[in-house]
């Protein structure tokens, strides 16, 4: 009897342990998952697949418009006068509008407003060079997004689109990501669904990936309508999955299958 | 006075030509329209009848649990499949599914899994289209796998022992 309570007891704690390191599981970037081989690839600057969108983003950033004005002109030629703290805290929420606005958007307003460039359209290849070398400045930073204060109604509404299901495979983000991280789903392992790499080369499709091309992607396989790139679901949405990594060192770019 | 009635004759021209398209009486091209949903009954947790009183066939169920487009069961089970590679692993093993639940407790989870298990990432097979949100055009009316679908898969699974 008494051997029998001792062992009650014992399961019972160990099935508390399992369930207390479900919930207490801490953030990890998809770089863990990858195959060393990948690692390589991401790490070696002449390696890594993504760098070549970089280059191109440099060159945007460096190039003057009609009145001779570049990006370069206010943030220096490397851009190493942008605020690398800043970077990392996108989604930030816009002075104007006093909503959120992804870095991609700020990239093209500014190219907007201030050169008078207004060919940029989001999620273009064009688009995502430029974010990405604006984003690789603030490589090594942590992600930081605000969630509190004024920004918490926008975060709580990206939380429910992220827990939302939808599409004729009825499926969540979180079901996958939130549930489920580290399990294989046929031969590739689940991420968290961070997006501390965004923009970042996807080996599935040869190309530099944004967050919501990848949102897209998703969307496809489960036979769901996606939003549009840009809109306000998707912006609260990048909003969300980006603080859901606060504290990742951010790789932009990273390399993913 | 003419020429105006010319003109307006030749601005009606694309419009005989798209009228000439479709010929009255011929019929119109064949749309694939989704086949009616079949009513089901669940009695705890278990749908005893067959959907639409049809009669599955085991070695089609097994080719639908292989075919992505369809069950794609391998995406997520272990299953005796061996000529396929990389069984993912985020649902329980279905070697000996057969043995675990019989026919009506499997057509349910084939059905809508969700009815028993709230937060399952299983997607519902044979869930009622109208109950969907967001489901892309393509698939807009129509559920994951027909009736005869579902009762195929249902039929390979109990031959899991």
């Amino acid at each position: 009897m008494k051997l029998k309570t001792a062992l009650a007891l014992g399961a019972g704690f160990g099935a508390l342990c399992t369930y207390a390191d479900a919930f207490s599981a801490e953030v990890y970037s998809g770089y863990t998952l990858l195959r060393q081989e990948t690692k390589d690839m991401q790490d070696d600057d002449f390696m890594n697949p993504g760098m070549g969108a970089l280059a191109r983003g440099a060159a945007m950033f460096t190039t003057p418009n009609a009145k001779g004005v570049s990006c370069a002109s206010c943030h220096g030629a490397d851009g190493k006068k942008l605020s690398a703290k800043r970077i990392a805290q996108y989604p930030v929420l816009d002075a104007k509008s006093k909503r959120p606005i992804t870095l991609q958007q700020r990239v093209i307003n500014e190219s907007s407003e201030r050169l008078g460039i207004s060919t940029l359209k989001y999620e273009s290849d064009d688009a995502l060079s430029l974010e990405a070398f604006v984003r690789n400045i603030a490589r090594g930073q942590e992600v930081n997004v605000q969630t509190d204060g004024a920004m918490t109604p926008f975060y709580e509404a990206g939380k429910k689109l992220y827990e939302t299901r939808s599409g004729q495979l009825n499926m969540a983000c979180s079901l996958c990501h939130d549930n489920h991280p580290g399990e294989k789903l046929r031969a590739q392992v689940l991420s968290q669904g961070q997006t501390n790499g965004f923009p970042l080369y996807r080996l599935a499709t040869g190309k530099l990936t944004g967050t919501q091309t990848r949102f897209n992607q998703c969307f496809d396989a489960f036979r769901a309508k996606p939003y549009p790139f840009g809109s306000e679901e998707y912006t609260l949405l990048e909003l969300y999955a980006n603080a859901h990594g606060n504290g990742l060192k951010i790789e932009t770019p990273a390399v993913r299958f | 006075m003419s020429k105006v009635l010319l003109g307006v004759m030749c601005a009606c021209l694309p419009l005989f030509a798209a009228a000439a398209d479709s010929i009255p009486g011929t019929p119109a091209p064949k749309v694939d329209q989704p086949e009616a949903y079949q009513p089901w009954k669940a009695v705890a947790y278990a749908i005893q009848e067959p959907l639409g009183g049809l009669k599955g066939n085991a070695a089609n169920g097994r080719k639908i649990a292989i075919d992505r487009s369809k069950g794609n069961c391998l995406a997520c089970h272990v299953m005796p499949i061996q000529e396929e590679e990389f069984h993912g692993e985020l649902g329980p093993a279905l070697g000996k599914i057969g043995k675990k639940y019989n026919e009506g407790k499997l057509r349910m989870r084939i059905v809508n899994i969700q009815e028993v298990l709230a937060d399952s990432l299983m997607p519902p097979f044979y869930m009622k289209p109208d109950k969907l949100n967001r489901v892309v055009e393509k698939y807009q009316g129509r559920t994951v796998l027909t009736a005869q679908e579902v009762e195929d898969v249902v039929a390979y699974l109990t031959t899991l022992k």
